[in-house]
């Protein structure tokens, strides 16, 4: 396959950054798309260009630190996949494709295609823990009942895997899918009750202050997330908020 | 920590949805009252005598309304500017139609144009009768309403710039109607479907309605 890449390329924090147009040839359509921009930064090394930097790890979809808004579409055309797992055969011989970073004012672009996510962390720091008693008596997990539905719910949520790709393709730039599955993933189990009122309190308050937008329900979010969380855990987030904003002391 | 509902996203989006549950059954309420103009003029003169002069809907309800309205819209400005700020640099490429629909992407535009429709609305109907009754003092004509309605549906121009914000008032709904539910925390297996479909029906039933009984008086004026 031969392409034309739109590449947003940008320096630094304050570098404005623009859209260069890279062209690279034969490329397979059994390869990813990180493998294609593999192929792409050699050639950028070999004509003594700086490579693009972009964000990657694992390449097996379960890390979620490759990132990249392609085509118009957060993780590319395909569904229910990272861009690791995005095949070039989504794609047409002699297309050209947009690669951008995630855009949010709570997730700046740090160089070309890497933005920073620590807002994300921050978010899970405020409240996405458990306590547990570390004297050396831990009780066995499966010693506790809990429901298969609970259990179940509780799984679904816990894939997600922090990438961002909800925020990326929010139209109002909104984390409440992420803070959501966060949320839910502990509201469902016995060992998240003992933080249960506060974690939602501070996690939601910590997504505020960190700039991200208003739900309004479009949806966008769980059709492009990688692990296909739905919307349903973000109204379970707002039952968890009310209750526990009407029952607290302050 | 701050625990109030009006200052955390959370909290506005319930306080949107509340106020958007409080106009959906209002109109619904007006729909019905409307209805009546339609089958028999004496009803709608009675119905519309006594919402025009009970105290409770004078003086309790109608300032209810008035605060919803405001509330919603204010709001609804608010959140959509704050969610502006989110995102200061677009994409150069972006395909939402891919992942959501227009209607649910749009409820400012659908919104701001059911408030242009108000403000012709209120300058028809609301005003004249603050004006009968607060500044010429005149609460006991029971008969004025009907008579008042047909002069106002004779004027096609009208006629047409009422369809038309009805047309973007089911568009407004075919989203607001399931997503004040969801914003409200309301989300279940078993329910959420019906309350899709409902919703659906209510967008494309009470607009239509509204544009059948606005086309009725104008026809049946001729
Ligand atoms: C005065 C003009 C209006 C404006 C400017 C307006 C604006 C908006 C906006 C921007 C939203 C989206 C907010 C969000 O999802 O966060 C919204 C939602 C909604 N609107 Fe309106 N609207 C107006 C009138 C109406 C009317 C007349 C009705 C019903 C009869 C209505 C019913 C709803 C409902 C049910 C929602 C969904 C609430 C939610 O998602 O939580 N709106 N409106
Ligand atoms: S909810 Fe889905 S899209 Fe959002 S961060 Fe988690 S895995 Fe990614
Ligand atoms: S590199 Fe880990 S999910 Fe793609």
């Amino acid at each position: 396959m031969d392409l034309t890449l739109k590449v947003w390329r940008q320096k630094n924090r304050e570098d404005k950054g623009g859209l260069e147009t890279y062209k690279v040839t034969g490329i397979s359509e059994n390869s990813s798309f990180l493998e294609m921009l593999d192929v792409m930064n050699e050639h950028l090394i070999m004509e003594g260009t700086e490579p693009v930097a972009f964000d990657h790890d694992c390449r097996e979809g379960i890390c979620g630190s490759c990132s990249l808004y392609i085509n118009g579409e957060a993780h590319g055309p395909d569904r229910k996949v990272t861009t690791c797992q995005l095949h070039m055969r989504m794609f047409e011989d002699g297309e050209t494709i947009y690669v951008e970073p995630w855009r949010s004012a709570s997730m700046p672009v740090v160089k070309d295609l890497i933005v920073d996510r620590s807002s994300f962390e921050r978010i899970q720091q405020s409240g996405g823990f458990v306590s547990v008693n570390t004297s050396g008596n831990t009780q066995d997990a499966n010693a506790l009942p809990i429901p298969k539905m609970n259990a179940d719910k509780a799984f679904d949520v816990a894939a997600c895997i922090g990438c961002g790709a909800c925020v990326a393709t929010c139209k109002n730039s909104s984390a409440m899918l992420f803070v959501a599955a966060k949320v839910s993933q502990f509201a469902y189990l016995p060992q998240g009750q003992l933080e249960r009122k506060q974690r939602v309190l501070n996690m939601v308050e910590q997504m505020d202050k960190e700039g991200f937008g208003n739900c309004t329900n479009t949806g966008a979010c769980e059709v492009e997330c990688p692990k296909s969380i739905s919307i349903e855990y973000i109204a379970k987030m707002n039952r968890e908020y009310l209750s526990a904003s009407i029952t607290s002391e302050n | 920590m701050s625990t109030k509902l009006s200052s955390s996203s959370v909290g506005r989006k319930v306080l949107m949805a509340l106020s958007g549950f409080f106009l959906l059954f209002f109109l619904a309420q007006h729909f019905v009252i409307n209805l009546f103009s339609v089958v028999s003029e004496d009803t709608f003169n009675e119905v519309s005598h006594f919402m025009g002069t009970n105290s409770l809907v004078q003086f309790v309800l109608q300032p209810v309304l008035l605060f919803g309205v405001l509330f919603h819209l204010g709001m609804g400005m608010y959140l959509e500017s704050k969610n502006r700020a989110a995102r200061p640099i677009k994409y150069a490429l972006d395909k939402p139609s891919e992942n959501s629909n227009w209607m649910s992407r749009n409820m400012l535009i659908t919104g701001i144009m059911i408030m242009l429709f108000l403000g012709l609305h209120f300058y028809d109907f609301w005003l004249p009768e603050i004006k009968d009754k607060f500044i010429d003092g005149k609460w006991d004509d029971p008969t004025k309403y009907f008579p008042h309605l047909q002069h106002k549906f004779q004027d096609l121009t009208r006629v047409i710039i009422y369809c038309i914000s009805f047309v973007f008032l089911g568009l407004h709904l075919s989203h607001g109607f399931q997503s004040a539910f969801q914003s409200a925390g309301f989300n279940h297996n078993k329910y959420t479907p019906l309350i899709k479909k409902l919703g659906t029906l209510y967008a494309i039933l009470i607009p239509v309605g509204f544009v059948i009984i606005a086309l009725f008086h104008y026809f049946t004026q001729l």
